[in-house]
Parts: structure tokens; sequence; C-alpha cells
């Protein structure tokens, strides 16, 4: 099935079998290969894109419902090799080790900041509950999100 | 052997001028991997690749008896298929460490004849896509003949069980009896003798979030295979894989960069980058592999499940610690893939942090219709200081004594250090009393009475523990001797590669394969500090590529090494380098002595008249583009390679007797728990971590490795286990049965630091990592203050707890001596 998708605001098309998700898409056909995957099943979030403005795990998503969507990953974040307040928080803060769940945590981090500036621990702690980081016991990532929302 | 020379000297820590180190400099690392673009191995693509799915199995024991990839085959867009047979005819079985029976175990990639666990690999399948790979695997017909399945490692050797390996002739892999100081003695002086019945350390993993994969080319005009991978040991996997190949090691190329997470669970993929190499060279196709979640929970690198059965510890009435017998019976899972050095690694740290002297410990492994076990963080020594900690709660609890005396009574002192143990292992320094009262100040210990009758009155139990333990790294690889005397393996060895190029950059390549420790901001810090620059101007190449010629035959990042290992190869290389720039220098500044002359600002200049100075622009294009008329004695490449080897001996294999492991950073963490008596539900609701890993290179790097270890030790826990029915299906094949902390599952955390240099190191490090397992023990400990029951099990979750206090069972009994 034919799918036209904007990422990061470059248009693309692509001839996709309709059962393909819409990471696959995104990691194998566009060659976006910032946002991954680390689950089968939804359950870690390393796959996290906003997709119309709303946070999704891409892996629960068909590439052919995405059909017609705006879609934004990482790659899309940092404008002109600028990188955001919340990446260079991150580096900061050393809230990434190995950087594996890093693009679909600043994703998260970054849907949660759009639609409250100022969250509570609480928020951000709910925010981020669908991203598992086996690296860093999430402390120092909660402190980097709340250094932003200040 | 008669004398065995146990340590180096300790001598007076001499590190560089410490301008960069100690400091927490921006990541070299984030910049890439905040923006995604980090190359991880499933990022790597090649033009044709073809993408392999494994057919796995459904028993956990059964004959194969029929294998027809025929339908597969036909199905449009495949490129091909692997069978064990065909394995079994190109490949010989992996060398085993083991002495028999063990060493009699067939191995190979892919199941030959017979399935021993559930997700073994049987065949596999090649397409064209991830997905049509996932559909042709289900047009694989296997026919099996099931077999009863042995689970429960306690059962293996009963005469009724089913032997996994004919070869071997029983389900025991490997056993052998360590017995140092005087027991008998200890015993006879002892006022108490606390029997423990048994003891459970449970199976489970670090999981990575990335999975395990490679992408493998393979060049038939040279024979040689390019293996991209996120293997993080390279120098086992090729000593692995070249014989089973019936290649040379320089036929086997290993390239990775980015690597999400390893945790020491990406150390024995081996058997997979067998098969990617031989689909490769058959196919005639560049060959992409991405383990899927659910394979690798099936399939890859448990943790070793460890029983400890009829524990005797002799203690005198004031809690004085004088020996103890135990026996350790590990479970192997099915296959050797690493083992049985789990029956060694252990004795890295055979009296855990006590002044223990008389103790001895029969080990066996037994073989089950479970996953292999390998390494995982904390690898073989958790289990055992587990068990350390155990019998120091079990002991405090028996005699009515405070868990906090009790320890500070046994501590090896400070003023021990460096401190021999009764197997020869020489702990460089610490103050693990000192660390303590860290731990206890940091959640709030002069309160705990008032806290805890506050809990007591909103109906909670509440709970205090302390988890003490030891990361020992730097390996002396001849402990493997003690398992098998045949063995030609000892010591230890990292490299690094400096150089300065044509146009000053100064460039750096390690042999390690680092998977989120920062190697590239570290190494940085140590050369800028040797060569006066900045660590701006130092360029560390991303991973590992065996090209590089950086490598030697333990590299890789594992076992707690790198901060020794590693950054004493990059000293030494950086070293070499100053010493040639220098020489360059005093050359071209005509004359001048070298040591009129120092390195800074990124320059050699003469220390009196700073004014006369070389860029290093100027030297590296002088040797590499500008040379004529050097002179011809002067030795100089500005590229210089350096093998750190740390100084060990063999052990005596005869006493099991030896330095196993070079440096010895310690964790002392304390938890507070509140428990629901109702329903066994529980918190962890404080909590402190306290590490003494050397001098620190990067502080909050080593914090996060401290955080991270924590947050893996409290999954473990309270959440994370392998759990397997009787018939060998395994329970927790994914994220979603296998809960792992989520970020509102973490509790308050404080950290603390000491930091006693190691004498034995170039730059006063310590190996760190994997002290986790702290957390383990400390919840263990906290669990049994609130419910008032021995704890028995490392897994406490709710319904354990709930098990606890309603129907505790009863291992402890203590007697007078």
């Amino acid at each position: 099935m034919d799918v036209t998708v904007t990422v990061n605001g470059v248009e693309y098309e692509r001839d996709v079998e309709p059962r393909k998700l819409l990471i696959h898409l995104v990691r194998d056909d566009l060659d976006l290969t910032g946002s991954h995957i680390g689950c089968d099943t939804g359950n870690c979030g390393a796959c996290s894109m906003i997709v119309n403005g709303q946070l999704v795990k891409s892996c629960m998503m068909l590439a052919v419902q995405a059909n017609g969507a705006t879609v934004e990953t990482v790659e899309g974040l940092a404008e002109d090799g600028e990188l955001t307040a919340l990446q260079r928080s991150f580096s900061e803060h050393h809230a990434l080790q190995c950087g594996y769940c890093t693009p679909g945590m600043l994703m998260s981090a970054t849907a949660l900041l759009r639609e409250n500036s100022s969250p509570s621990d609480e928020e951000i702690k709910k925010a981020l509950q669908g991203n598992i980081c086996r690296c860093t016991g999430y402390w120092n990532i909660f402190e980097a999100v709340k250094a932003v929302g200040k | 052997m008669t004398e065995v020379t146990l340590a180096p000297a300790p001598g007076e820590v001499v590190v560089p001028g410490k301008k960069w180190q100690g400091q927490n400099v921006p990541r070299k690392e984030d910049k890439r991997l905040t923006q995604g673009q980090g190359v991880f191995v499933d990022d790597v693509k090649r033009h044709g690749m073809g993408y392999i799915h494994f057919v796995r199995s459904p028993y956990a024991h059964a004959h194969i008896t029929s294998i027809d990839v025929s339908k597969a085959e036909e199905l449009k867009g495949v490129y091909g298929t692997m069978t064990g047979e065909e394995v079994a005819s190109l490949t010989d079985p992996f060398f085993q460490l083991s002495t028999p029976p063990g060493a009699y175990l067939k191995d190979f990639a892919l199941a030959v004849g017979k399935v021993r666990y559930v997700g073994e690999a049987v065949v596999a399948v090649v397409a064209e896509t991830r997905e049509l790979a996932r559909d042709a695997s289900e047009l694989v017909e296997v026919e099996y003949e099931p077999l009863p399945a042995i689970v429960d490692a306690r059962n293996a050797q009963d005469g009724s069980a089913p032997i996994l390996h004919e070869d071997s002739g029983s389900n025991l892999m490997w056993e052998g009896v360590y017995e140092w100081g005087d027991l008998d003695a200890a015993f006879a002086e002892a006022d108490k003798v606390v029997k423990i019945s048994e003891l459970h350390f449970h199976r489970f993993n670090s999981t990575p979030l990335e999975c395990d994969g490679a992408l493998v080319e393979y060049n038939r005009g040279t024979g040689q295979w390019t293996i991209h991978t996120n293997n993080q040991f390279p120098g086992f996997a090729q000593i692995m894989m070249g014989p089973a190949m019936r290649t040379g090691l320089d036929k086997l190329r290993f390239v990775t960069q980015d690597i999400g997470g390893g945790f020491g669970n990406k150390i024995t993929s081996h058997p997979q980058l067998v098969v990617c190499c031989l689909l490769a060279r058959k196919l005639n196709r560049p060959v992409q592999w991405t383990e899927w979640r659910t394979d690798f929970h099936l399939s890859m690198s448990h943790g070793n499940e460890r029983w400890f059965h009829d524990t005797e510890v002799a203690v005198k009435n004031d809690g004085t610690l004088l020996g103890f017998r135990t026996k350790a019976l590990d479970d192997a899972g099915a296959l050797l893939r690493y083992e049985p050095l789990g029956g060694v690694i252990w004795a890295q740290v055979t009296p855990g942090v006590y002044k223990w002297r008389n103790i001895r410990l029969e080990f066996t492994q037994v073989a089950t219709n479970k996953a292999p076990v390998s390494p995982n963080r904390g690898y073989s020594r958790m289990q055992h200081l587990w068990f350390t900690e155990r019998v120091m709660d079990i002991v405090a609890k028996e005699l009515s004594l405070d868990p906090v005396e009790v320890r500070k009574r046994n501590y090896i002192k400070s003023e021990d250090m460096p401190y021999e143990t009764p197997n020869g292992c020489v702990y460089d320094s610490g103050d693990y009393a000192q660390m303590l009262d860290v731990a206890l100040d940091l959640i709030g210990w002069d309160g705990m009475q008032a806290r805890r009758d506050e809990a007591r009155s909103r109906g909670k139990l509440f709970g205090v523990g302390i988890g003490s333990t030891l990361d020992s790294g730097t390996n002396n690889f001849g402990q493997s001797r003690m398992i098998n005397p045949e063995l030609q393996f000892s010591g230890n060895n990292e490299v690094a590669t400096v150089k300065l190029d044509i146009f000053g950059e100064i460039v750096v390549t390690l042999g390690t394969t680092p998977q989120g420790q920062g190697h590239e901001t570290t190494a940085a810090q140590v050369v800028a500090d040797i060569l006066g620059c900045s660590v701006d101007d130092v360029h560390v190449r991303a991973g590992h590529d065996s090209y590089w010629n950086s490598h030697a035959g333990f590299s890789g990042t594992y076992a707690s090494q790198f901060a020794v290992t590693g950054l004493s190869a990059v000293k030494g290389a950086t070293d070499m380098l100053a010493e040639q720039i220098k020489k360059l220098g005093s050359v071209i500044l005509g004359g001048v002595p070298e040591d009129a002359l120092e390195l800074a600002d990124g320059t050699v200049r003469i220390k009196e008249s700073p004014e006369a100075a070389l860029p290093f622009m100027a030297c590296g294009a002088i040797i590499n583009a500008n040379n004529a008329g050097l002179p011809e004695d002067l030795d100089v490449t500005l590229n210089c390679r350096y093998v750190y080897r740390p100084p060990f001996q063999v052990p005596d294999v005869e006493r099991k007797f030896g330095n196993l492991t070079l440096t010895y950073a310690a964790q002392i963490h304390a938890a507070v728990v509140e428990i629901d008596p109702e329903t066994g539900y529980y918190e962890v609701v404080d909590y402190a971590a306290v590490d003494d890993c050397g001098l620190r290179i990067h502080p909050q790097i080593v914090e996060g490795q401290v955080m991270g270890a924590t947050a893996q030790a409290l999954g473990a826990a309270i959440h994370e286990a392998f759990e397997y029915d009787e018939d060998g299906n395994l329970l927790t094949p994914n994220f979603y049965d296998y809960h792992v902390p989520h970020a509102l599952d973490m509790p308050p955390l404080r950290t603390g630091y000491i930091e006693s240099a190691s004498p034995f190191t170039p730059l006063g490090t310590k190996g760190m990592g994997e002290g986790g397992g702290a957390g383990i023990h400390a919840v263990c400990a906290a669990i049994q203050d609130a419910t008032g029951a021995v704890v028995y099990d490392s897994w406490n979750p709710y319904q354990r707890v709930w098990e606890l206090l309603n129907a505790p069972k009863h291992v402890v009994e203590v007697v007078d001596a």
C-alpha cells in the first residue's frame, strides 16, 4: 500500500506491506535509525515518536495508519545542530549511559513539556513510566526533565 | 608449584597532573546519542542483505526426528536456511572450558539431534525482509519426540532424572572442593553453630534494552568475515568461534560502535555469530540478525541460579565469625557457554568483606533444561556475596545481635589493607566501616526508631537492611585453571593506541567495547592530562575494530576493569607519545635536553622560555609528511601502542590459592522498607548507596553506574525472575511478565562515596559498575528486619513476603558448639 508521511518536516512516499509497523517504516525504509526497538510487546518505549502531536509507541502502530500523518522523531529535535534544552539537560545530568532508550525518553519528555511546561515530580514520573531504561535507574533522567520543566 | 607471589608491592600512587581527571566533563558520547545519531548494530545496513530468523524449540527436552525446510525455501524472497546438521558438518563443537564430565558436552551453534531448552535455536531462515523471514520460519517443519525435562537443579542428579547430555553421562557438569584455614579448629573454638539448611539465589539477568545482533559480511576473495556486532567480549568470542569454524582469528574481524547495554549478557552470542558467518558464506550475501526480545529472554545469558545447602557457621557469642561450611549447587542451564567459570569466579570474594579465615565450599554445577547461564552484572560474586550477607543477618537475628554491630565487628579493617584473604586474594584498599557510617547517616539512622514507631502506627511493618559487597575487578584469568588445570590462560591485558596525526589531531583507539560507560570521555581525560591539552583536542574512536590493531586476547568491556586495564593502556600509550613528542621537540628546538621541555597548551615547549614552543600540529606534520633531514637515529613515530598487563602470577591450582583480581571496589547499601502485613505488599521508602572505587576519573559516570546497578538490584530483589513451569516453559518471556523497574518504581535515593586509592594501579583507580548486588542483600535484610522471619530467597515478590509472614519455611537451627 502507498503511504505518505511527513517525518521531521520531510515528506516521504513509500509502498509498504499493510502489516509493516511504523517503527520499521521509519528505521528500515526511511533510514531514520534514531528511534529504537527494545521489546516485541509495546512495553519499553524506545520507539516513542510524536504523531500528529500525540506521543505514540511506534511499534504499536501500523505504517499505513500513519498515512498522511506528521511524525516527529528524535532526529528532528535539534535545529541546525543546536541541541534543545532537554537534550542538553540530559547530557548535563548524565541522564543517559548507553543511549539506547534516550531517543524514546526524549520524545516522551518533549511531549510532556509541550503540554505542561512545569510538571510536578509525580507528573514527570508518570510521563516517563512507559519508557524503560536499564542503565540509569531513572533518577538522573527525572532530574534532567525537572531542570527543564522549571 | 611452591611459591606464589601474591600481589605487587603496594606503591605510592603516582598520577599525572590532574586538570581533567576527577572532573565531570561533558561526555563525548552524548552529542550523538541525544540526537539519535548513534550507530547500534541494527542500524548497520548493507545492499542486498538478508534477515535471519531463528526457528526455536517449543520443547524443553526432545529428540529432533526430522527437519524439512523445503516449504520455507520455496517461498519467494527466502534466500536460504541452515540446520543443525549443516552446522555440525561445517564446524566443530565449541571448545569446552570444563574438565569431565562437562568437557564431554558437544555444543554446536544450532541444536543437533536434540533440543535441551525451550527457545533453543534449531534452524535459521534468511529472507529479504524481517517479516518474510519470520513467515518462512513458520513453514519449517520440525518433528520432535518429547522427553521428560529436568527443571529443578536439586533433582538433576537423581537416578531417575533425564540426562541432557548423553556424552557426559550425567547432569553433573563440574564439581570442586574449596577449603582454606582450619575448619575443625574454628568449629571447636565456636560458642554456637548456626545451621542453615537451604538458601536460594534466583535466576534473572540485566535485560539490556538492546537485544543481541550482528551484520556479517563474507569476503570470498580473502576468506574473511566482517562481524558488525554488539558482542561485548570479542576476545572471548573469537577464541570460541575460530577453532569451531576451522579458521584463523585473522579471518574474524569484529566491529562494534554503540552498544545498547550489555551487563555481561552480551558475552556469549558466539553461537549466533557463527550461524551468521556460515550463512553469509553460504548465501554469498550480507546477513543481518537482530534478536527479538522474547528470543533474548528465552535463550540468552540467564544469571546463575544457585542453592546453598547444609551451611554451618561457627560463631562466638559476641558475633565474631570464625568460619563456615556450605555446599553450593549451581544451575548452569542446558549448555556450558561460559561455564563452569562461575565455579571459581565467586572465589574472588571468598570471605566477602569479613575476616572469616576458615572456609569450606563444595561447588557442584549441574545441567537443567533451561536457558544456558552466562555472565550477568556481578557474575557469580553476587550470588556468593548474597550468601555471606544472608549469613551475617541470620547470625545476628539468631544471636539477638545488632546487624550493624555484627558487621563492624567482622569487617576487614582499613588498617589491615592490603589484606590477604584465606585463598590468597589481596584486597587492595578500603574502609568498610566508614562506608557503613556514611550509609547509615544518609538514611537517617539516628531517627530510625521514631520512623519505625510512626510506620507501625500506620499499620505497617518497618525494616532496615544493610548490604555490603565487593566489586572485584581486573580478572586474573589464571583462575580458570582452578576449574581446569589444562587451560592455558592467565593474567589479563588491554590495548590502546594514541597517535598524533598529520594536522596535529590526537587520535585514541581502544580495544574495549563500551556499552554506556563513557570510555571515550574518560580516556580523553587521561590523555589530556598527560599531553597538556584540552579533552576537546582528544579524539577517541567509538567502539572496537579488529583492523585498528588495538586489541589483545582479553579485549572487551566486562568484569569491572576499564578504569584499570583500559585507562592504564591509555596512560601507557600516552606516556610513550609524550616522550616521543619531547624527543622530536628536542631536535627541532635546537637540541634542548628533553627534561627541559614540557607539554602544555597543545605544544611542546621549553619550560624556562615557553615562547619557544612547537605546536602539536607541527610535530604531526613533521613526522608524517615533512621528515627529510631528521636525524637517522630519531626513533619517533608519534603512533604509540601500549599493552597494559596487570601484575599477576599463575595461581596455585592445588591449593586453589592466589590473587584472582587486582582491585576491590566496595559498596555498602542501606534500604528501608514498609510492608503491608495483610498482603505482603511493600515499598522501599528510603535507600542509600555508598561506593568506593578508588580515585574517580569522572565522578558523575561513577555515580551513574552506582545508580544503574542499584536499580537493577531492586528490580531483581522485588520483581525480576526467569521462572519456569515444571515442563520447562519460561513464564516470563517478555517485559509484560518480566517486570523491570519503571520510573514510578524508584525509591528516593541518596548516594555517597569515599575514595581509597588502589596502590596497585597506575591511576589509583579500581574497576567498578557491578556492585549493585548490594541492593538485593539490603532488601532481603530489610524484609527480614520487618517481618522477623528468616529470608531464604534472593527474590522476594509480594507473595513471598506474605509467605514469610504467614507460612515461613524453617531453614535455621542454632546449636551450642
